[in-house]
């Protein structure tokens, strides 16, 4: 019983960490920017900036905080 | 379409930081505990790889492009994030240092009767589990650039040339400086995840393709500025904790 449940999750933990890895608001401010990006652009609004900024704002405050 | 050198060099490149991870692997285990069983993992891990890239490549083709295009940019995206982060700490903290295989990972000799087990699974393990990483590098940026032939290329190709380094100069294999090699994949993976799932949602990047350009100085220069603001930072806070 413990292996068929340990199989799944083991798999669902691996496709974690290679995805989100060990931070995970940042693939949440990834998805956000994009969402953003999308409507701005559904609306006619120039948008393509939005999600280089947030990358670039997105490393600079992780590098900033981290110790 | 993304051109074919772009998308064959930065595949060879991505793939390349996974084949140094896998050959790393091979090559210390293979060292403790000899090599025939790890031989043999490293062989069935690529039988299952060679089936998964024939599943994957037939059901991409049904895919279509624009969806595509964000899913798989939106996760090289996140993907790229995680290693241009990680790429600029390394390379702010020890330059161009490599790795070093860790001494506390290796197994003990193997000196047992039969099949060793433990180096195969080991091997094929780490065949697997890099080489999916390696599929997904290749598929994903195949297809998205419409250049699925190429980035096969370039994933083989890193492959069999790291595998071939590995190989003959296996001694020195773990110092391949993986952190500088992690930045600058880092930053190849963040601009094509960028500019792919952008150009899904519909967004007309201004200067079409050559906005591939114009976003890998911009995040050159990001990493640049933070690799020289952790080290001030760095430099300022060591007296401190003296």
């Amino acid at each position: 019983m413990h292996r068929i449940v340990s199989w799944p999750v083991a798999f669902v933990r691996f496709w974690y960490h290679f995805i989100i890895g060990d931070d995970w608001t940042v693939a949440a401010a990834v998805i956000v920017a994009l969402l953003v990006t999308a409507l701005l652009n559904a609306r006619g609004v120039v948008a393509w900036w939005l999600v280089p900024l947030v990358v670039i704002v997105l490393v600079t405050v992780r590098q900033y905080r981290a110790r | 379409m993304t051109g074919i050198i772009p998308v064959l060099i930065t595949t060879f490149l991505a793939s390349a930081v996974e084949a140094v991870e896998m050959v790393t692997i091979v090559v210390g285990v293979g060292a403790t505990r000899g090599w025939r069983a790890v031989l043999i993992g490293v062989v069935a891990g690529i039988g299952v790889l060679a089936v998964l890239i024939v599943g994957l490549g037939a059901a991409l083709t049904r895919i279509p492009i624009g969806p595509l295009r964000i899913v798989v940019g939106g996760l090289l995206l996140v993907f790229g994030l995680q290693w241009f982060r990680k790429g600029i700490r390394r390379v702010a903290a020890r330059g161009m240092a490599g790795v070093q295989f860790n001494p506390d990972d290796e197994e003990r000799e193997w000196t047992g009767d039969g099949f060793d087990w433990t180096g195969f699974v080991l091997s094929f393990k780490g065949v697997v589990l890099e080489g999916v990483e390696v599929v997904l590098i290749v598929v994903s940026f195949g297809a998205s650039a419409g250049q699925l032939g190429a980035a096969v290329i370039g994933g083989a190709g890193a492959v069999v040339v790291i595998g071939g380094i590995g190989g003959v100069l296996h001694p020195f294999v773990t110092r391949i400086p993986r952190s500088f090699l992690q930045l600058v994949v880092g930053t190849l993976l963040t601009t094509f995840g960028t500019f792919w799932a952008l150009e899904g949602i519909g967004i007309a990047w201004p200067g079409g393709d050559g906005a591939i350009v114009g976003l890998l100085l911009l995040y050159l220069l990001t990493a640049s500025a933070n690799i020289a603001l952790v080290r001030r930072r760095t430099l300022v806070l060591a007296p401190e904790r003296r």
